[in-house]
């Protein structure tokens, strides 16, 4: 008869299992492992699963389950078999994927691991051992540990307002909308494990056939961690655990997700594809013979937040990629910048630029009071700072710096929208510095400007500036 | 025009997508989010792979289980993030995965705050996890190298079968430059010997970091320790700007190297006789230049966004064989060229 034989979904012998037994398992007398993975084995061959099944092992004693199914098998970090298990599902969606995980190593450090993968409904399956207690490092409460119940770390048994309730994994992933299906299952008398082995067989074919996320907790005895014999944890598994752990299906949608549902969302990757799509992240800016610099454009960009100071720094910064320069701009970034003062830096060159960051400006502009107080001194002898005189009330060195006073946000507003005050300044600082001539940037202007409505406005906006300094 | 103004942080995606990467995992902080922005932009359209993973633990893990399938796959974060990461990157050295960890370096300890720093030396290049490994650790400091180091460090992860690191800082990160969009190559690795790929031909592959048998164990780190030999014989990268007569080399890297980059020429017309080495690679560390430049006689200066860690690494290189000086601005404090140049004035007539 067939159960009576090892399933081809196992090694027939265990090559990977250090020591002389190669044909026993590592588990002990009476465990729930040897019965769990019995049930996975047959449903993953009759199931014709096996060849493309990618089996993640966790920490505990079920570390070892790549002794025994022969299968792809990834070994993964304490908790996070449901973490490896979505890297793997994602990789390849037509693999079969099983997380097979304890109760320390589920419902304990992996938790979060555990409710989120069930959250996202991921097509995996997670077969969840519980015993009750952390086998494999000693004997220790595991977060399932019964009250009352004796361990390593709980010599005087547990106690609920000291080391809290056991937690039931199945009736809190039910409150879940996208897992597929969850059900309880135990290593009980016959008629019980007849039940445990469909639920594992369902679990599996739920995700063959592409229904999402299943769940099967398999509740089992530890004779070693209980300090029980075989007969005796058996008896008291079902008699005692079964009270906090009822078995049960808690969640069945099989019947109503569709075939292949969960694959709908994954494509798959195409090379073929990158190539053009890279082509659309390059500028839209039309071609240019290179300008020269008359001199380096060392800029600081100052006002408040919501003036466009970060933009007219981008702008700036394309009219010199435009002009071929080398160029650079760095925004003071961060919480402080939300609703309070905004600067940048940009820097245009012929040569390799280094430092981002501009703490001598030859170019400074200022659109609030507290950037002409904050800056002013740093800017070099003989360097242009343009003021927005709508705003700044304060007045620079006029010996010391060449000082272009221009009331942007009022001429923006002339024109159509005080939000183009920064392009105003733009002009003004074409003007003043002479690096680019009018035409050169508007042009860059128009390639750059997505909203194709608003460029007119623009284009007004900075001649309006550029001839204020010009005529005046 | 085959370049686009952009962020170093969305060069890193762009870099990312042209070496082939097909699937990221990530978790928001700043200041990196805008590459997990890029990411949940771009690799959905070619049909990989973007996750918001619920913890930077998770992520790490998703990339582990990616890369495990013989896939290229990434995840960045910053300083409190990345320190999260540590033990799902033990993990993937031990397993021997190929994978880019990216970490945009803010200030610390704890949580510290968002602005730029380069804390995370130690962590990055001596190993940051448990267990005897390295991640190589590249260094940009600008757009561009941000695109094209990450495309060399898939080649270098996938070389190797380790993790790299791409160390930057935040400024680094936020700051956009001209970059020349690359373009893909078809990929010449082959993982199908060992990757488990969920399909007949890899099944019976094993992915684990799992030694049992202290002799095979010890077996195991005596490979990885040979292959970061051979990582250390092949890989290092420098730059180096005005060395050649310098009495004093300053070592910098990242956004301190193009501060101390502008302070050279000013300081060769005060007259003092500085240059620039600068690692392009933090691990492996330059250390033979550096050693050729003590033999000749040059001190050195190390300028850190730290209160010293990488200087250590120049002092193993000098072998005491002359001084190696210090300077180091952080909690998101930036030397100013003005300050390096007080630095070296008083270094120089110091007599060093």
């Amino acid at each position: 008869m067939k159960v009576f034989e090892k399933s081809p979904s196992f090694y027939q012998v265990f090559e990977r299992k250090s020591g002389p037994a190669k044909e026993a398992t590592h588990y002990c007398p009476g465990c729930g492992h040897g019965n769990a993975h019995k049930m996975i084995a047959e449903a993953l061959e009759d199931l014709e699963l096996t060849s493309k099944t990618v089996f993640i092992s966790p920490v505990g004693c079920s570390v070892f389950a790549y002794y025994y199914f022969d299968c792809g098998n990834i070994q993964a970090a304490h908790g996070r078999a449901p973490a490896v298990a979505t890297g793997v599902k994602r990789a390849n969606p037509d693999s079969i994927v099983i997380s097979y995980q304890g109760d320390g190593d589920l419902a304990a450090i992996g938790t979060a691991e555990t409710i989120h993968a069930a959250n996202r409904g991921e097509n995996i399956t997670v077969f969840f051992v519980n015993n009750a207690i952390y086998g494999m490092t000693g004997g220790q409460m595991a977060p399932t540990t019964m009250i009352g119940q004796r361990s390593a770390t709980t010599p005087l048994g547990r106690v609920a307002g000291v080391h809290g309730n056991p937690i039931r994994m199945c009736e809190m992933l039910a409150t879940l909308p996208a897992p597929t299906y969850i059900e309880r299952v135990c290593i009980g008398d016959s008629k019980q494990i007849m039940k445990a082995r469909k639920a594992v067989r369902k679990a599996l074919q739920i995700q063959a056939e592409g229904k999402g996320y299943s769940f099967v907790e398999i509740v089992s005895p530890c004779p070693t961690g209980w300090k029980m014999d075989p007969v005796t944890a058996r008896d008291w598994m079902t008699e005692e655990m079964l009270k906090v752990f009822p078995l049960g299906v808690y969640r069945d949608e099989s019947g109503n997700r569709e075939e292949g549902d969960w694959h709908r969302h994954y494509e798959g990757f195409d090379p073929a594809k990158v190539n053009p799509y890279l082509d659309r992240l390059k500028t839209s800016m039309t071609e240019s013979e290179p300008v020269a610099l008359k001199q380096d454009l060392n800029c600081k960009f100052a006002g408040f937040g919501g003036q466009g100071i970060l933009t007219l720094g981008l702008f700036l910064s394309q009219i010199g990629m435009r002009a071929g320069q080398q160029v650079s701009w760095f925004p003071a970034y961060g919480p402080e910048m939300r609703g309070g003062t905004a600067n940048c830096s940009v820097n245009l060159s012929s040569r390799r630029i280094g430092s981002p960051l501009v703490d001598e400006p030859n170019v400074l502009v200022v659109m609030n009071q507290p950037s002409l107080d904050a800056f002013e001194d740093s800017v070099v002898d003989g360097g242009t700072i343009i003021i927005d005189t709508t705003i700044v009330e304060g007045k620079p060195d006029g010996k010391r710096l060449n000082a272009v006073m221009i009331p942007a946000t009022e001429i923006a507003d002339q024109v159509g929208t005080p939000k183009i005050a920064n392009v105003v300044v733009l002009g003004a600082l074409a003007a003043a510095t002479d690096a680019f001539t009018p035409e050169f940037c508007m042009e860059t202007l128009r390639s750059v400007i997505k909203k194709k409505s608003l460029i007119e406005m623009n284009m007004e906006a900075f001649r309006k500036g550029y001839d204020f300094v010009k005529n005046s | 025009m085959a370049k686009q103004f952009m962020k170093g942080n969305d060069a890193i995606i762009v870099g990312a997508l042209a070496a082939g990467c097909r699937a990221y995992y990530g978790y928001p902080i700043t200041p990196a989010s805008e590459i997990a922005h890029a990411a949940a932009l771009h690799f959905p359209a070619l049909g990989g792979v973007f996750i918001q993973a619920e913890s930077e633990v998770s992520a790490i893990n998703m990339v582990y289980g990616t890369a495990g399938m013989g896939i290229r796959t990434m995840t960045a974060s910053s300083s409190p993030g990345f320190s999260l990461k540590q033990e799902g990157l033990s993990y993937c050295a031990g397993a021997e995965l190929p994978c880019v960890v990216v970490n945009i370096d803010r200030g610390g300890p704890g949580l510290g705050n968002i602005a730029p720093e380069q804390a995370d030396y130690f962590q990055v290049t001596k190993g940051g996890g448990h267990g005897n490994y390295r991640l190589i650790a590249l260094a940009p400091n600008g757009a561009q190298e941000m695109c094209d180091l990450t495309m060399k460090a898939f080649d270098l992860a996938d070389k190797y079968r380790n993790p790299a690191c791409i160390m930057a800082d935040g400024i680094t990160g936020q700051m956009m430059e001209v970059v020349e969009i690359p373009e893909a190559k078809p990929l010449a690795v082959d993982h199908s010997s060992w990757c488990v790929a969920g399909t007949p031909e890899t099944s019976g592959h094993l992915v684990s970091s799992i030694f049992l048998e202290s002799t095979d164990l010890e077996e195991h780190n005596l490979k990885l320790d040979r292959k970061y030999k051979e990582v250390m014989a092949n890989e290092v990268m420098f730059e180096e700007y005005r060395t050649a007569d310098a009495d004093l080399v300053v070592v910098a890297y990242g956004v301190v190297s193009r501060i101390v980059y502008s302070s050279i020429d000013a300081a060769r017309e005060e007259g003092m006789k500085i240059g620039l080495l600068r690692p392009i690679t933090l691990w492996p560390f330059p250390s033979a230049p550096i050693a050729a430049h003590a033999a000749r006689g040059a001190s050195f200066l190390a300028v850190e966004l730290s209160t010293g860690q990488m200087v250590e690494d120049v002092q193993l290189a000098v072998a005491g064989k002359t001084p190696v000086h210090f300077y180091g601005r952080c909690g998101g404090m930036v030397p100013k060229g003005q300050e390096l140049l007080a630095e070296y004035r008083k270094i120089m007539e110091g007599g060093n």
